[in-house]
């Protein structure tokens, strides 16, 4: 009964979607009084649908009833309770349902904007572009993805959840990392509509907490994969370049430039013809991320089923939505009105790096789908590997790096008349801390340095708004979201620079009472032993970790197999301070009482991690408070 | 320096730069291009090709062997026509074992034993490679 339930209300949200993009049309017919409280309504009635049809899949996999295909595919009776309600998203039918619902959710935020309530045709526009998305995705789920579809004869257990998404991480960070893709529909709706409608650069002024909101949900969801992937995969990594991290990696470049972009045409009516284009790349991008994850055109943790019907769907999604937004681009865009920038004013310096990051984008998107490419075109199989993303990027970000500290000492519309004379002490600062690290850590390289010395100038130029202004958080607080932004950038670069410098790695085999050192630290075998979780057996090492003889702590690496698979789970042992990571993780036995042992030492890793923490915070600080005071930025 | 100059010499020193950026970006590309293929493909072209590759294929079962204590492990990867040696030091993956689809990275030595830097497998019991998969269902 209750998947027949969730049927009907996937058909109706489907229905408020169709009406919701229909009744948009009206401001084109200049019919706008009797349209909006309608409007207000069927978003609120399909949101109220979507998050009756998610409960109503909850309670199928509370209740293991294993008659619906999706909850036998995802789960079986052994499954922690905490689980079930993960595993509702750990699947691709039940990943999709959240991603609508998430959409709408949006949308019912957006309609509750009152700032936008100003704009009427701007907002009903944008809600029906937003009806229109959904009900494209939603067709999709109905006609491919069906997540309340019955299974007869019907199993007594299923097939349980994925091992790898048992975890408390990976829990949030699908609605996470999803809330940032799906925001992204917000700025381009509103982006498209203007150009549909005023076609002026008001909507700037509203898509811009819209834009930080998403971003602020990328960045989190990207750490956390980031950090999951680090502590679960067993090898200790934290970034691959794997096609599924670019392709969450590419719509935060370009969201991260949109929202630089949305201050220069919102103070000073410039780039809106550029801010609209990367409101467009953005949710693309989303799009072209919905589809490299989903479609199952690559093998990976996060494509569930290769049916290339739904592949096909999404691209024929992408297309449809990108294209035709480009199309009203190409024929509405007014041609921008000639203004003379000095080049070494805050706009041009926000253009630059906003053009930056578009090369980043387009650097990550060439290796990212170039191969699939290739392969679809039947000229062989090829991968590209990170070394050509860890090279290539650099050419961007070296002098984006460089450009972000000048920026922040820019004047807008002419240059600063002692520009140079603020930035040298901070330069020579910044020279002189990075020597501290090869005192520290050893010899470096000329890379090394530069690293360390573009993030320290981050951090620095970062912090200077709170020196010049005597350290007072209040008189300062209008530059919070951006002191709080360029610091979490600069301090997630130190980490990258330093780990990547001076972490070590090896492999090595170690037996009972037998230990390997690891640069200054020492880990040493002194257990091997099995234990029982809920649904899985594990085999656990007990490896004391100390430095210089001193005992430092003891952690317990396991391998686990789970009971619904024969797969083994490799579980890190992991002792972390702000300072530096010791990770060892368990390989196989092999023989001669021995074990193969995954050892390393990251120096400064949990910046990584730290860094986008940061970030987020000047995010929603920028978004939450009071807009009179952050209203005043300069 | 006349305004014209001025922009000749801006002009040209950013067609400088975007050059040999491209250019690097290009030759790191064509680097880090790693060619993907079947283990028949793989023995076609042993000769010609000793550049760092992929090969993906089932691990043939009763071919591993791992010398006592070591990380050193030697196993058989095969598509069902041709089979090739691998050597590979260093940790397996979880999902490694005998009648498993893996892929493997590396290049061939002297001996034609192909010497893997990286073993991939992946993370789905019922993964296979692109490929791998009619041959496996009419062998079974």
């Amino acid at each position: 009964m209750i998947p027949e339930l969730g049927q009907i209300f996937l058909v109706a949200a489907l229905a408020s979607a169709l009406l919701q993009f229909v009744g948009g049309i009206s401001p084109l017919m200049r019919k706008i009084e009797n349209i909006e409280p309608f409007i207000e309504r069927i978003t609120m009635f399909q949101t109220m649908s979507l998050l009756i049809c998610f409960a109503l899949l909850t309670t199928s996999f509370l209740q293991d009833d294993f008659s619906v295909l999706y909850v036998a595919s995802n789960s079986n009776t052994a499954l922690p309770i905490g689980y079930k309600f993960a595993a509702v998203w750990g699947g691709h039918e039940g990943s999709l349902l959240l991603w609508v619902l998430i959409l709408s959710i949006w949308t019912l935020l957006l309609s509750k904007d009152n700032a936008l309530k100003s704009s009427p045709e701007l907002r009903i526009q944008s809600l029906s572009i937003l009806g229109l998305i959904s009900l494209g995705f939603l067709v999709f789920i109905l006609y491919t993805s069906n997540p309340f579809e019955r299974l007869f004869p019907i199993p007594l257990q299923g097939r349980g959840l994925n091992p790898l998404l048992q975890d408390p991480a990976l829990v949030i960070h699908p609605p996470t990392l999803y809330a940032g893709y799906v925001g992204l529909a917000v700025p381009f709706s509103l982006a498209v509509s203007s150009l549909l409608t005023a076609n002026n650069f008001e909507w700037a002024k509203h898509a811009r907490s819209w834009t930080i909101l998403s971003w602020m949900f990328l960045t989190g969801g990207i750490a956390l994969g980031s950090w999951w992937a680090y502590y679960e995969l067993g090898w200790g990594g934290w970034w691959f370049w794997d096609p599924v991290e670019n392709a969450s990696l590419m719509p935060w470049l370009i969201a991260t430039a949109l929202m630089h972009s949305l201050i220069v045409t919102e103070k000073r009516g410039l780039f809106n013809g550029f801010s609209t284009l990367l409101a467009i790349t953005a949710f693309s991008l989303s799009l072209l991320g919905t589809f490299l994850v989903r479609s199952g055109v690559l093998i990976s943790v996060h494509s569930f089923a290769s049916d290339p019907q739904r592949g096909l769907f999404i691209l024929v999604l992408l297309a449809f939505f990108s294209g035709s937004a480009l199309m009203i681009y190409s024929l509405k865009q007014k041609k921008a009105t000639q203004e003379k920038l000095h080049p070494l004013s805050r706009e041009s310096l926000l253009l630059l790096n906003n053009v930056f990051l578009c090369a980043s984008a387009g650097l990550v998107l060439i290796g990212t789908i170039y191969p699939l490419i290739l392969e679809m075109l039947d000229l062989g199989k090829i991968s590209v590997g990170p070394p050509y993303f860890n090279f290539v990027i650099l050419f961007p970000f070296i002098p984006l790096l460089i450009t972000i500290g000048v920026a922040v000492f820019s004047n807008w519309s002419h240059a600063s008349k002692s520009l140079v004379k603020k930035i040298f002490p901070i330069i020579m600062i910044a020279i002189l801390l990075s020597l501290l690290f090869p005192f520290i850590y050893g010899l470096a390289s000329l890379m090394t340095m530069v690293g360390v010395i573009l993030a320290l100038w981050t951090i620095l130029t970062g912090i200077s708004p709170l020196i010049r202004n005597q350290f007072s958080i209040n008189k300062s607080m209008v530059y919070m979201p951006m002191m709080l932004g360029h610091i979490g950038l600069g301090l997630m670069i130190l980490g990258i620079t330093v780990t990547s410098s001076y972490g070590i790695t090896f492999d090595d085999s170690m037996g009972i009472e037998q230990s390997s050192n690891v640069g200054d630290y020492e880990f040493k075998l002194t257990e091997i032993g099995r234990r029982n979780g809920p649904n899985y057996l594990a085999q656990y090492a007990s490896i004391e970790i100390s430095k210089d003889g001193e005992y430092i702590e003891t952690v317990y690496p396991e391998k686990r197999v789970y009971d619904s698979s024969t797969m083994g789970m490799t579980e890190a042992g992991i002792e972390a301070n702000l300072f530096r990571d010791l990770f060892i993780a368990i390989g196989e036995d092999i023989g001669g009482g021995s074990w193969s042992m995954h050892l390393q030492y990251k120096p400064l890793l949990r910046l990584i991690w730290y860094g986008p923490i940061v970030m987020m915070m000047g995010g929603l600080i920028r978004v939450f408070l009071s807009k009179r005071s952050i209203g005043s930025y300069q | 320096m006349l305004p014209r100059h001025r922009r000749f010499i801006g002009i040209l020193v950013t067609l400088i730069g975007v050059t040999v950026a491209i250019s690097l970006i290009l030759s790191s590309f064509q680097d880090n291009l790693l060619y993907y293929v079947t283990p028949s493909e793989a023995i076609e072209n042993i000769d010609d090709d000793q550049s760092k590759f992929r090969i993906g294929g089932l691990v043939e079962v009763g071919s591993f062997e791992r010398s006592e204590g070591s990380l050193k492990s030697r196993f058989i990867l095969t598509d069902g026509f041709e089979s090739i040696e691998v050597n590979y030091t260093g940790i397996l993956p979880d999902l490694f074992r005998e009648g498993q689809g893996i892929i493997v990275t590396g290049r061939f030595d002297k001996m034609k034993i192909f010497v893997a830097s990286e073993v991939l497998a992946k993370h789905d019991e019922n993964y296979m490679p692109p490929d791998i998969h009619p041959i496996e269902e009419s062998s079974s």
